[in-house]
């Protein structure tokens, strides 16, 4: 499912980043990548706040859209 | 003998990510100043450093905080353009020891660049706290690199650092290999094989070509390589099933996690939980809290500037009045010429001293940003206004330039370079001048206090307003125009929440404080002289009067003005002088009229209406942005944008004007 509509306080593991060119690598280069487990620490409507032990980040909704993600218990 | 003694000169980069502790690093190396902070434009210019060791002399270079060498913003591209040219002899890598992986991430790419590195474990502290344990020789002997850990702001570990330094510097860097696959690394040997592009590592080359890098594909120039590029891609894809980008992150991360995982260990079970800072977050950005603490935060922060800037700008305002009489009584004391004496106390020190009466004002509130952006809140501020920008079809991480803007425009504009889309950042900065810096706000006290008394405070948040819808719909249409396209995505790190230092803020309000003070110095300091001269000649015409040339200038464009409402040549001329900075427009209208400040509120009154009063504050809040903001703006984007922010800006500062007149005239029968 897409990082977008997960709840805030769930843990899940990223699977896909669907990024365009640059943005696979961005994210990367701040620790966040495919295989990595995230916690959604806030999720309103727009952007929302992953954190992956303790470097947070903000990420816009449309890009959240497009990591795609599966719940790890 | 010792003076004899040959003295080695050598050349460092201290690179980092943002918020590993890089610019402390820096202070306890150089003993230079230079701030700590979270938020982007810390490292504006290019600073250096310089420390001695027996014979060494170490210029030491401090490079913005980047998380790679793919150069996805300016402050990225300067410092991948630094190592790439310059070639320091060695480069320390300043990493948050309590977040490895991550921060190996960047030391990876420097060492596939070929750089003589020193890898810095830095926060030690934070690492031994969280009961985490490194094996240094471990990273040292897999890295092939030096290994120093270090407490920066207790000064832990500089010394060694520094020595370590002079130890390797100039050395040739051990090659260093990340093992990309059988399938991808036969494409590596491909492309090494069919491009070539002098003073760069071929490997390394190859591996930005596969990755899609576009600066270095530009580079090579050369049709050939691109299409084996292509082709290699292509394969390569087809190949793994999925996206190339991808493949090499994973591979980077593969490698990084094996030696991350066999060089720490945690001594005790900490799993990550939801701390306080997860609890503070969830407050600040909550969909209902979040903008009203916003707008809380910043009723604080103009509250602070003005009631305690106020007292301090009226103690400038007087002490810079005494020192032009001073001045000017004692060149006739000593009968020194009139003219010099009229230069000295009307020009230089009455026209840089109308600016330097707004220094507390812009100390106080970049004294005031610098403590939200150490505190860790701005960039939630940023985070919470991300749909307020997407109005403007810009994302959250634009909302601190345009803040900063209201302090002034010169500083924000220079924030801009965080920004990693180009659109974006010239968008930003096209708007930023609709931001009304706190030079506007003496205008609007004066002429809202002559015309609406009653209602002076509402009348004047109207024009801040004004200027934030403006800002709106010029950057919608621009957007449309020269910017097509989707909004970039936004991606910030939240930094944690920090004690502010008061160190720290106060360098940090200071190296933007004197930019303002800067522009005092050059640039106002020319328009002034320049501007004192129009007002003298011809010889004989008294001193901007209307037969003086400023005056026949303003008065040229008194029929332009006419359907605003102030068609005289003195609005003209205070428009004018008002390009230098846009406070000079009540000290010009105050000379102009013969009267002092105090005296200012009824001439005035005689010569504007209610309405031409509303027209001319429109006007003076959009009409273009003052010299030093141009050149900033010339500076940061080049000419052709240039053109087009003053262009606009005066076309929409005249229309809207003419419109707001016109409307009144007509529809509500005031004049």
């Amino acid at each position: 499912m897409p990082l977008s509509m997960v709840r805030p306080g769930q843990r899940v593991r990223i699977e896909e980043i669907r990024g365009g060119r640059g943005l696979i690598g961005k994210l990367a280069s701040m620790g966040f990548y495919p295989g990595v487990e995230i916690r959604v620490v806030s999720n309103r409507p727009g952007p929302l706040i992953v954190s992956r032990d303790g470097v947070k980040l903000g990420l816009g909704y449309g890009m959240a859209h497009r990591i795609l993600v599966y719940p790890v218990s | 003998m010792d003076v004899q003694k040959k003295i080695k000169k050598t050349m460092i980069a201290l690179a980092g990510n943002p918020n590993s502790g890089k610019t402390t690093v820096f202070n306890s190396m150089t003993g230079g100043r230079q701030h700590v902070g979270n938020w982007p434009g810390v490292t504006v210019e290019k600073k250096e450093g310089k420390f001695t060791q027996n014979t060494h002399e170490i210029t030491v270079v401090d490079l913005p905080g980047i998380y790679s060498l793919t150069a996805y913003s300016i402050d990225e591209r300067i410092a991948r353009d630094f190592l790439l040219r310059e070639k320091p002899d060695a480069v320390v890598v300043v990493v948050d020891a309590s977040n490895l992986e991550r921060n190996l991430y960047l030391v990876t790419q420097l060492l596939e660049l070929g750089s003589n590195v020193v890898l810095d474990l830095n926060m030690m502290d934070v690492v031994r706290n969280k009961g985490l344990e490194i094996d240094t020789s471990k990273l040292s002997a897999v890295l092939g690199i030096p290994v120093i850990e270090t407490v920066a702001h207790q000064g832990e570990g500089i010394e060694k650092l520094k020595e370590t330094i002079v130890e390797i510097s100039g050395e040739k860097a051990d090659s260093f290999r990340i093992d990309y696959d059988q399938d991808i690394e036969s494409e590596i040997e491909a492309v090494q094989n069919a491009v070539t592009l002098p003073g760069y590592p071929s490997r390394w080359v190859a591996i930005k070509l596969l990755e899609g890098d576009a600066e270095i594909l530009e580079r090579v120039a050369d049709s050939n390589a691109e299409s084996v590029v292509l082709e290699s891609q292509a394969k390569l894809e087809r190949h793994l099933g999925y996206d190339l980008e991808t493949a090499f992150v994973e591979r980077r991360y593969a490698f990084l996690s094996g030696l991350v995982k066999e060089s720490t260990r945690k001594r005790l079970g900490l799993a990550e939980r939801l701390d306080m800072s997860d609890r503070i977050d969830r407050i600040l950005v909550n969909r209902y809290l979040g903008i009203p603490i916003f707008l809380a935060m910043m009723w604080l922060v103009f509250q602070l500037v003005f009631t305690l800037g106020a007292p301090l700008a009226d103690g400038i305002d007087s002490f810079i009045g005494w020192f032009g009489e001073a001045v000017s009584s004692g060149i006739e004391g000593v009968k020194g010429p009139k003219w010099l004496s009229s230069l000295l106390s009307d020009g230089i020190i009455g026209g840089v001293g109308s600016v330097l009466v707004f220094l507390p004002n812009i100390m106080l509130l970049f004294l005031a940003i610098a403590i939200l952006e150490a505190s860790g809140y701005m960039a939630r501020a940023a985070f919470v206004m991300d749909r307020f920008m997407h109005a403007l079809g810009l994302h959250g991480k634009s909302f601190i330039p345009m803040l900063l803007g209201f302090g002034c425009n010169i500083p924000g504009i220079m924030a801009t370079r965080t920004l990693e889309s180009e659109k974006d950042r010239i968008l930003t900065i096209l708007v930023n001048p609709l931001m009304s810096c706190s030079a506007r706000l003496p205008i609007y006290v004066l002429f809202a206090g002559a015309f609406f008394s009653k209602s002076q405070g509402l009348v004047i948040f109207s024009l801040y307003l004004m200027g934030i819808v403006l800002a709106v719909v010029v950057a919608r249409i621009f957007k449309s125009i020269f910017f097509k396209g989707e909004v970039a995505p936004l991606i910030m790190e939240l930094p944690p929440y920090r004690l502010p230092t008061i160190k720290g803020v106060f360098i940090h309000m200071w190296e933007r404080s004197s930019l303002f003070l800067r522009k005092a110095g050059s640039i106002i300091f020319l328009g002034v002289v320049l501007i004192w001269f129009l007002a003298s000649l011809p010889l004989g015409a008294e001193y901007a009067s209307e037969q003086s040339l400023i005056g026949k200038l303003g008065s040229l464009f008194t029929p332009l003005l006419e359907p605003a409402g102030f068609g005289f040549w003195q609005a003209g001329v205070a428009l004018l002088f008002g390009i230098l900075a846009k406070e000079v427009v009540v000290g010009t209208l105050g000379t102009l009229y013969g009267v002092e400040e105090a005296g200012l509120t009824s001439v005035i009154q005689a010569h504007f209406t209610a309405l031409s009063a509303y027209a001319f504050m429109v006007m003076a809040l959009v009409y273009i942005p003052c010299i030093a903001a141009i050149a900033t703006i010339k500076r940061e984007t080049g000419w052709k944008w240039t053109g087009l922010a003053v262009g606009y800006s005066l076309v929409l500062g005249w229309f809207l004007a003419v419109l707001i007149y016109q409307m009144g005239v007509l529809f509500m029968a005031l004049r």
